[in-house]
């Protein structure tokens, strides 16, 4: 078909005319795209800017292993253990409901724990992974990441977890950690970032917290980019971070293990120290708690039944519980007199029993007296009036500077919570205190470590040492710090004269050795290991005349909280000390009968490096002891240990 | 019509064909094309090989195929428009049948060493369709309603092999893109209303259908329309494409980022972003001078293409020129309007300038035959 001339223009005409009005439409859907430009880039920039910029790159942390610490052997006594966990990223997840059912086949979930973690999950943004479970057995884990691909915005994790494999041994030494607080954080001026990662791990009493920075490490970190809704996208690079340093603890594990076992259910306090190191080999308090059960989040009830308990389970008897020392203290007065020349080494006191002061009576532990005592005898006696008549001639205040040279009434520095000062009572220090005059029958009652006179165990378990070392031993908890060695400083010499040191350790060796001593049945038959030592039984009541008249009411008829605290601290052996322990059983009566056989023990068990032999134990006490060895619930560990100096046939 | 239709005396030949092309076509061409090297090479970051490479070998290729087409005489395309039509329909089948799923779609053809996307070419092959059409149709017949009908059905036919892919975006360019070849060719504007109405309703059908047992899209589709209406609700879902998209767009502010220096594109928090989303790309790094600068060169296109349309006295070539450059309208308006939050994110590249084979050589062939009908128009 031919077109006309006419056809041509015709077309040419509507072609020309809807070109234009087409060009036009184009132009301005074209100019509306250059305003929507226009808009975007120029007006709201800003706004796109800010977006953008918040979608960038983000610093994820990589948290550090915590650092493990071991005995003096090696023997890690708070480590690490996987904690297979399983997270939910609602972003990922779309039905949030049906994964969790679907999951729920797999680990077990209920109503309530479905209802809160669905709360929880609403609560954070989408893709915020939450916790389902934690702790998953090996099964369940495997399990989960089995079924994965059923199972959307579900991860698997495995992530460490502190935990104690002594469980209650050296619960109150060590503390534990747990989840960091916001009360925690409102503490630092500027909290590691670590800190704010939810379920990092955090010390937060006894050595853990004490020793928080070089444990932690430090944290590792992905460089990742985010984008704006916090969506990871990729790795851009890493930093490994440093887990926690390696802490070596002078602890024995065995040692303490043994202690812990040997204190059983008593509420009381033990402690053996290097005399010459200061290396606390055991520091334990009785009853304890498993710290795992702080780790994975104590349930109320168990916390509840610790802190109800009577015998203060929570609370470390070693350091922050300060007793009347009693008799234990003893040597303190006495060198006191000696070295102020006051008392001579010669002197005998004359004890009918009881001695009056100050218009008060004051009674020696026997009723009957002990006649005429010396210096040796009024330690292995342990005659009260020897010291009522001394401290009247030497004074409080020279007793109260012997006391502090011995380390009573001074603080140790340990890595531990809450140590406690004690006291170590003098004329000022009662003026300053009660703002009362020292009186004559102050000095009596602190002469045999009554009265204003508090001791630590860790105090008695010190003085201990620096008698038998002479020197200004201090205690010290850490060996080595990633395998360096920490030096032992070199302890000044205490500035006692030899003779009268020397006067003091023979009346000590005389209680357990003595023939008449207070503790002659707690003795050590092995020569190479023989003892010395000194009983305390302290009152926690005020023992009325009437009463006294009548009768002292046996500890055994008395309720407990009421009983005297039994006391105990001796070191071994007597010609070359190595080993001092201190023992402080609350309101477990005499200290001779309760306090003396434990600390005996622990001696025996640190001096052999193992479970003692029986040749050690006077003769008459070995069946006995036997049949009480097997009632001990000891660690796999403790019983391997290898006792030193025994003879095997 | 035949060639006799044409005086022979005034058509160019042998090296006059050159000075004839339309020189300023050509090197907009060239600068849209340059500033996609650019793009794919800052995309790449900083790698030519990764597609900065392979898209300037297409485009080499392409330009050549170009000038060749260009030096065919305008009438063999009007010749060839009906075979075209129907090797690209078959095509259409063919992929639908057994072509290859990418990103939930079928839209790839495999022909040995050759990926052919049968949509691209249909863009092209239903415009010389409809241009043939009507420059044989009488012009006093263009809008009585059996001959309006079947344009429609040419249209609707090659629509409804697309979707069922499912593409979208090419839909409705299909579809738009026959609507502006007919509206140039003087269909009565009553039709577009009446047709565009009717269309109003078919999408109403199409919201409403949702969630019935009749449905008649995809619920991805469905969720792309939601997106569409409301980015911000599900801004990692659904929305996370567009979001993203506009954060990386408006954040390059007046002269951008610079070049390489685009943190979105750099950090691919962009997905596509070397193809459907480099405009994004651009926008960030080079800020709204670099995104209106293309906006500009597209128009430009656009002004060229029409002016060389009306001042075109052959009718198919008018109206193939005109055909051609709406297509390569709505492909940059889809493109840059969906980047910018203003239409659905459909699936339309950036002409000449997103990465994709396919998409670039079609272009160039069809600008081809634009300088085809602009060395050869009557004079």
């Amino acid at each position: 078909m031919r077109k006309s001339p006419k056809d041509i223009v015709d077309s040419t005409r509507i072609i020309t005319r809807r070109g234009l009005m087409l060009g036009g439409i184009q132009l301005s859907v074209a100019a509306a795209l250059g305003l929507r430009m226009r808009t975007m880039q120029l007006d709201r920039a800003e706004e796109y800017r800010l977006l953008s910029d918040g979608n960038s790159i983000k610093i994820r942390l990589l948290p550090p292993a915590r650092g493990l610490i071991l005995d003096r052997a090696g023997v890690v006594i708070a480590g690490n253990e996987a904690n297979y966990r399983v997270t939910i990223t609602r972003e990922e997840a779309g039905d949030v409901e049906q994964v969790i059912d679907r999951l729920s086949n797999l680990v077990p979930i209920s109503a309530t724990e479905k209802q809160a973690l669905l709360d929880e999950i609403a609560r954070r943004t989408p893709s915020t992974p939450v916790a389902v479970r934690d702790r998953l057995s090996w099964e369940e884990f495997a399990a989960i990441a089995v079924n994965a691909p059923s199972l959307p915005g579900v991860t698997p994790e495995a992530g460490l977890s502190r935990v104690y494999p002594f469980g209650a041994d050296f619960a109150h030494m060590m503390g534990y950690v747990g989840p960091v607080s916001d009360y925690d954080l409102s503490k630092m001026d500027e909290p590691d970032p670590v800190l704010l990662l939810p379920e990092f791990q955090f010390g937060k009493v006894g050595f853990e917290n004490k020793w928080e920075d070089v444990l932690r490490g430090r944290a590792g970190s992905r460089r990742v980019e985010v984008n704006s809704a916090g969506r990871e996208m990729r790795e851009l690079g890493r930093v490994e971070g440093q887990q926690g340093g390696t802490v070596q603890m002078t602890v024995d594990a065995a040692l303490q293990n043994y202690t812990a076992q040997r204190l059983g259910t008593e509420s009381a306090a033990a402690i053996a120290i290097d005399v010459q190191t200061g290396d606390l080999l055991a520091i334990a308090s009785s009853p304890g708690f498993d710290p795992n059960l702080f780790v994975r989040g104590i349930s109320s009830a168990d916390y509840k039944a610790l802190t109800e308990h009577d015998h203060r389970p929570l609370a470390d008897k070693t350091v922050q519980g300060v007793y009347p020392p009693g008799s234990t203290f003893k040597m303190v007065p006495l060198l006191a007199g000696l070295e102020s020349g006051i008392i001579k080494p010669g002197d005998h006191f004359y004890c009918p029993g009881h001695l009056t002061a100050g218009g008060r009576r004051f009674h020696c532990w026997r009723r009957g007296g002990h006649g005429s005592v010396g210096v040796k005898a009024s330690l292995e006696q342990s005659c009260d009036v020897f010291y009522y008549e001394l401290a009247q001639k030497v004074g409080i205040d020279r007793i109260a500077e012997m006391a502090r040279r011995f380390g009573i009434g001074v603080r140790h520095e340990l890595p531990m919570s809450a140590v406690a000062e004690g006291i170590a009572p003098d004329r000022a220090w009662k003026q300053a205190r009660y703002g009362e005059d020292w009186q004559v029958g102050d000095s009596i009652n602190a002469s045999i470590g009554q009265g204003y006179v508090l001791a630590s165990p860790l105090q008695l378990a010190v003085m201990a040492a620096r008698i038998a070392s002479g020197r200004a031993v201090e205690p010290r908890l850490v060996r080595a710090v990633d395998g360096v060695p920490v030096p032992v400083p070199e302890f000044p010499d205490l500035g006692i004269d030899p003779a009268n040191l020397k006067l003091a350790r023979d009346g000590m060796d005389a209680v357990m050795n003595g023939g008449a001593g207070t503790a002659g049945s707690s003795r050590i038959v092995r020569a190479e290991w023989r003892m010395a030592g000194k009983t305390g039984t302290s009152q926690v009541r005020n023992i009325t005349a009437a009463e006294r008249a009548r009768g002292v009411i046996r500890n055994d008829q008395l309720p407990w909280n009421r009983r005297d605290h039994a006391l105990f601290v001796c070191y071994a052996p007597f010609d070359a000390p190595r080993i001092a322990v201190a023992v402080v059983v609350e309101h477990g009566g005499g200290g001779s009968a309760v306090a003396a056989p434990v600390a005996r023990d622990i001696l025996l068990f640190a001096l052999a490096g193992g479970m003692p032999p029986l040749d050690a134990y006077p003769e008459g006490q070995r069946g006995r002891i036997e049949e009480e060895r097997k009632k001990l619930r000891l660690a796999p560990t403790t019983l391997a240990a290898e006792p030193r100096g025994v003879s095997r046939a | 019509m035949s060639y006799l239709n044409y005086q022979v005396t005034t058509t160019p030949t042998g090296i006059r064909k050159i000075l004839y092309l339309n020189w300023p076509l050509v090197f907009l061409i060239i600068a849209v094309s340059a500033t996609g090297f650019l793009m794919l090479y800052s995309v790449g970051g900083g790698d030519v090989s990764r597609w900065a490479q392979p898209q300037m070998e297409r485009f080499a290729i392409g330009m050549v195929a170009m000038f060749a087409l260009a030096f065919v005489p305008i009438w063999f395309w009007r010749s060839i428009a009906i075979p075209a039509y129907v090797i690209s329909l078959a095509l259409l089948v063919a992929v639908d049948a057994i072509g290859h799923t990418t990103m939930g779609a079928q839209r790839w053809l495999d022909l040995g060493p050759i990926r052919l996307q049968p949509s691209e070419m249909m863009k092209v092959s239903l415009v010389l369709m409809l241009a043939a059409y009507y420059d044989w149709l009488d012009i006093g017949k263009v809008s009585r309603p059996f001959w309006v009908l079947i344009p429609i059905l040419l249209i609707l036919i090659p629509t409804g092999l697309v979707v069922i892919q499912p593409d979208l975006g090419t839909a409705i360019m299909l579809t738009l893109g026959g609507a502006f070849t007919a509206f140039a060719a003087g269909v009565s504007v009553w039709y577009f209303i009446v047709i565009f109405a009717a269309g109003g309703g078919v999408v109403y059908a199409v919201l409403a259908s949702r969630g019935t047992p009749w449905q008649l899209l995809h619920d991805y589709q469905f969720r792309r329309i939601d997106t569409f209406l409301d980015p911000t609700t599900d801004p990692l879902g659904a929305g996370y494409n567009i979001t993203q998209a506009q954060i990386a767009l408006g954040s390059g502010g007046w002269s951008g980022r610079g070049f390489m220096q685009g943190t979105q594109s750099r950090l691919n928090f962009l997905p596509e972003k070397h193809t459907d989303f480099i405009f994004t790309t651009l926008a960030e790094e080079f800020g709204f001078i670099g995104a209106f600068s293309l906006l500009t060169l597209y128009v430009l296109i656009l002004g060229f293409c029409l002016h060389s349309a009306l001042t075109n006295r052959d009718r198919f070539a008018s109206l193939l020129t005109i055909g051609i450059a709406s297509t390569f309208f709505l492909y940059f308006a889809v493109n840059m309007g969906m980047v910018m939050g203003l239409l659905p994110v459909v699936g339309v590249p950036l002409p000449m300038v997103s990465y994709g084979g396919t998409q670039l050589m079609i272009l160039l062939m069809a600008f081809g035959m634009v300088q085809s009908a602009h060395v050869h128009r009557p004079r």
